[in-house]
């Protein structure tokens, strides 16, 4: 067959190719969920902040997070998918050797007490957000999500999702062992 | 049936117009103004569809709130765009920037147009090139099988 000849079948090879992506794209959709953003916080260094603590208990701020490998976690005592994490928040806590930080998003103190009374507190400490403007400094879109913060206070991880088993033992704690070693 | 579209549709305007809870409005009718153009250009991170001047989620309430507390603290519609952007990423802007990554989305159905044009031109340069050179003449050998040919028929 001539070269020429060739250069025919060259709109339905083109579009074959694509077929195949779609279709490795659709295959793949269960790993790939689109309405899942990439951050835009990702390796920026981490926004400044002092937060009040609950209730008489003391806050935190960026300068006690300094030097060291730490989680932050954002939750809120109405949010129902938090109560959901909140096992695998205690786990992840136990198992990482580093500090987990909580920030109470938009919540009323006396109900985020109540919430951690009830299911035990996995944080160091906890600073309120009443306002949600931590949140939106951090880039957050809702809670739960969860930050993993470097020694030079760069944003190094961060999951816009409740956690789940899989991103606990595959991601984070291989990124905290990595990030501690550095 | 005409009265319940009526209805149907002053109920939907009044949802949309409720977005923008009266609470959140500047005094000043010049930054309101500033405020409602730059949020209907930014996306809702809560309904991705949705500008932000449209989205009734909390987190939009709450970025429109913070617009409206920039633009009084007297930042520029763009660097209160580039807040929102160093949070959020690009795809918070409704209309996508145009920057080396995005150029195959701008220039790229322009680019197959162009390509589509470059075919068909040759296709057609081609075309009227064979139209034009007569076709040449018969060999000797050609001659020969056509007369045959001819013969054939009678």
């Amino acid at each position: 067959m001539p070269l020429r000849r060739l250069l025919f079948l060259l709109p339905a090879a083109a579009f074959a190719g694509l077929l195949g992506y779609f279709v490795a794209a659709l295959l793949n959709a269960e790993r790939r969920d689109p309405s899942e953003l990439p951050s835009a916080m990702l390796d920026q260094p981490a926004p400044d902040f002092a937060l009040e603590g609950l209730g008489d208990k003391p806050g935190f701020a960026r300068g006690d997070l300094a030097g060291q490998v730490v989680l932050v976690n954002f939750f809120a005592s109405w949010c129902l998918p938090c109560k959901a994490e909140h096992p695998l928040l205690t786990r992840l806590a136990a198992a990482a050797g580093v500090p987990l930080y909580g920030v109470d998003y938009k919540d009323k103190p006396a109900d985020a007490e109540r919430f951690l009374g009830q299911y035990g507190s996995p944080f160091r400490a906890v600073g309120v957000d009443p306002g949600g403007r931590l949140g939106i400094d951090f880039g957050i879109t809702g809670v739960p999500e969860t930050f993993l913060i470097d020694k030079s206070g760069k944003i190094r991880f961060h999951r816009a999702q409740p956690l789940t088993p899989e991103a606990i033992d595959k991601e984070i704690l291989p990124l905290i062992r990595a990030l501690q070693q550095s | 049936m005409r009265a319940l579209l009526g209805l149907l549709l002053a109920a939907w305007t009044a949802s949309a117009a409720l977005a923008v809870e009266p609470g959140e409005r500047l005094d000043d009718p010049a930054l309101e103004a500033r405020a409602r153009a730059i949020s209907a250009e930014l996306r809702c991170l809560v309904c991705q569809n949705q500008s932000l001047d449209d989205s009734n989620a909390e987190l939009a309430h709450d970025l429109r709130v913070l617009i409206r507390e920039r633009l009084k603290a007297g930042d520029s519609d763009e660097q209160v765009r580039q807040y929102l952007v160093r949070r959020y990423g690009d795809f918070i802007l409704l209309k996508p920037p145009l920057q080396p990554d995005t150029y195959l989305l701008w220039f790229g159905p322009f680019a197959l147009l162009l390509l589509g044009a470059a075919g068909v031109a040759l296709y057609l340069r081609r075309r009227g090139r064979a139209a034009e050179t007569p076709p040449a003449p018969l060999t000797p050998e050609e001659r020969r099988k056509l007369a045959k040919l001819l013969a054939e028929d009678r």
